[in-house]
């Protein structure tokens, strides 16, 4: 006797079949490939250059896959802190008014499952799918340069590394969230995209640009500008993504504001352990978790409130 | 006669101040096809989603089958298929599918599912096209599918919202056919909403006539014209060519049958139950007058909910 399934994960299973076999998927593949070849081939002809320098002591010499640029093409970190809202915008912004338009959306409800089983497994089948393609290609990137360098990650690295992926699911996951919600709030898949698109382009270029005239504005001195600007930065998902992922992946950074002298004093120049990088990083985290929940809840009220037919 | 089935009591739906339901008060009985008549913009669409649990009314209830629609949704979609005006399919996906899909939603397993769905498929004829994607079906095969998506859930009863638009004639009758036997056969109850009188004259032991939000008339199809007809079904047309007097005008009125008269000038307008147009042209003849012209028209319900539909819904759709 075959075992009888809860309707969310026929739900859920459904959505990750159209995901899978649609062409944003196959869009999205093919951008995270071209990514991951992009890093190993930087990773390869630099690597040799940061092993030559590599102190004794504290040599992190594997999270440099993450973080290592040649100037030419950008770090990992960077693609991803770049790709990682399309990624989240491509599989949120037509969830529901697609569904809307098409008149699924009806007969769906129609059938004994609570209205919120239909949002809440959208969100759920995309956080999957981002995280499976997050993590194959972190995990891609580990192993083949495993196979082809024959250095491997020590624990604090791995975990630095599997931390690192995850809190990048929650970056795209945030994005995803304001897909949905833009989903939610206009009828029009294009405007929808569009929507997500514009948000993405205002902090990926003017809002650094927006915050810069505001402080030099604001403040006379170039300490004050820079705290304000630092500041700012974490209003900024990108920018509280970007911080997260350096200090994360560069344990050498000791705090995220400015150290006075006093305190800096007696302190020794090494690096921090795993968990004192964590906490660091945690409130970024708590940030990005809560803007990303903001966003789904706004879309989930907008949703479970809306007629069926208006 | 069976129980009642669905029963709503004072139903109002308010959206913007305007009343698109107002008092709806309703019950069917179990196992009748009853068709909700009424132009567009009437607020069928309206009463169909209070009645699934998918619109909250702003005031008044719905039982449908001792279950509350608007507490106890889940157990009303547990027993009430619907089928919407522009149903919707996954249009990547084969019908078989689709329909796989829809059953496991209602906890139907994968393998049941997959079973009767290929008997449905067979029912409504679509067994040679379940492995094509939806995408290319037509319109009719899209709303027999959907009759199919209904019947997978083995509902007690199905709830048709304009299942007729868009589709050719003679697929409105094979799909009306359907939709009687499948009701005969299972027992199942059937609303059905459309603004086209015929169809649902065909098929409906029940119809309710809605206009404005407002439920006009309920009753069997004959009743309904019997009551609304009350006055007489036969127009009679005559002009004479002398102009006709108080005296003629008595004695047409007098004659059995006749309800109504109206003379203008040379012209008269007699409402009348059964065609009188012999007995008042020899009358008229006997007395004098000289006969230009005799026509005769008969009502049917038609002219009747056409009266009704000029009552002022002339403004389209009303959501």
């Amino acid at each position: 006797m075959e075992k009888q399934v809860s309707p969310f994960a026929v739900l859920v299973q459904k959505e990750i079949g159209d995901y899978i076999y649609s062409w944003k998927f196959l869009i999205l593949l093919g951008i995270i490939l071209l990514t991951t070849i992009g890093s190993i081939i930087t990773i390869l002809s630099l690597i040799k250059d940061y092993a030559a320098n590599i102190d004794l002591e504290n040599s992190f010499l594997f999270l440099n896959l993450f973080t290592a640029s040649d100037g030419n093409l950008p770090p990992f970190i960077s693609i991803i802190s770049f790709l990682g809202p399309i990624m989240g915008l491509a599989l949120g912004f037509d969830v529901i008014n697609v569904e809307r338009n098409r008149g699924t959306i009806s007969r769906v409800l129609a059938q004994p499952i609570p209205r919120d089983y239909f949002i809440n497994s959208k969100f759920v089948a995309a956080l999957m799918v981002i995280a499976v393609s997050i993590f194959s290609i972190g995990f891609l990137i580990m192993g083949f340069s495993i196979l082809t360098l024959g250095i491997y990650p020590t624990l604090d690295e791995l975990l630095r590394i599997i931390f690192f992926l995850l809190f990048t699911c929650f970056y795209i996951a945030f994005w995803l969230n304001l897909g949905i919600l833009f989903s939610t709030v206009f009828r029009q898949s294009a405007t929808s995209a569009l929507a997500g698109l514009a948000v993405w382009l205002f902090y990926t270029v003017f809002y650094s640009m927006i915050m810069n005239l505001i402080g030099n504005a604001i403040y006379n001195s170039q300490a004050d500008t820079s705290l304000f600007l630092t500041r700012m930065n974490r209003l900024s998902p990108i920018g509280l993504y970007t911080e997260l992922t350096t200090i994360l992946l560069t344990p050498s950074i000791r705090a995220t504001g400015v150290l006075s002298f006093e305190q800096l004093f007696g302190a020794l120049p090494s690096t921090l352990p795993f968990s004192q990088s964590l906490l660091l990083v945690w409130p970024h985290v708590c940030g990005l978790i809560a803007a990303t929940f903001i966003c789904f809840a706004i879309a989930y009220l907008i949703f479970m409130r809306e007629e069926i037919r208006a | 006669m069976p129980g009642t089935i669905i029963e709503t009591d004072k139903l109002t739906k308010i959206y913007n101040g305007y009343r698109a339901v107002n008092e709806l008060t309703l019950s069917i009985e179990e196992g009748e096809v009853f068709g909700l008549l009424g132009p567009n913009g009437a607020g069928k669409t309206t009463t169909i989603l209070m009645l699934m649990g998918l619109t909250e009314p702003s005031s008044g209830t719905v039982r449908i089958a001792g279950y509350d629609s608007t507490r106890e949704p889940l157990q009303v979609k547990r027993i009430v298929g619907y089928l919407p005006d522009q149903v919707g399919f996954y249009e990547n996906r084969t019908a078989l599918e689709n329909l796989v899909f829809t059953a496991r939603l209602n906890g139907i397993t994968e393998e049941e599912a997959r079973k009767s769905a290929d008997e449905l498929l067979d029912t409504v004829g679509l067994s040679e096209v379940k492995n094509k994607k939806v995408g290319t079906f037509s319109r009719g095969m899209r709303q027999r599918l959907g009759l199919a998506d209904v019947l997978i859930k083995n509902p007690k009863i199905i709830i048709l919202d304009e299942p007729t638009i868009g589709i050719d004639p003679k697929g409105v009758n094979d799909f009306l056919a359907l939709i009687k036997s499948l009701s005969r056969e299972r027992g199942i109850t059937v609303l059905l909403s459309s603004h086209l009188l015929n169809q649902v004259q065909k098929i409906c032991d029940r119809v309710g006539i809605f206009i404005k939000g407002n439920l006009k008339a309920v009753g069997k199809i004959e009743e309904l014209a019997g009551e609304l007809l009350k006055e007489g079904n036969i127009e009679i047309r005559i002009v004479v060519k002398e102009e006709p007097n108080e005296e003629i005008a008595e004695k047409v009125k007098a004659l059995s049958g006749v309800s109504e008269l109206t003379a203008d000038k040379r012209e008269m307008r007699i409402v009348a139950r059964e065609d009188l147009s012999s007995p008042i042209a020899k009358l008229l003849i006997d007395s004098g007058f000289s006969l230009l012209h005799l026509s005769t028209k008969e009502y049917s319900l038609e002219d009747v909910y056409e009266f009704y539909y000029g009552g002022g819904v002339a403004d389209g759709e009303a959501s």
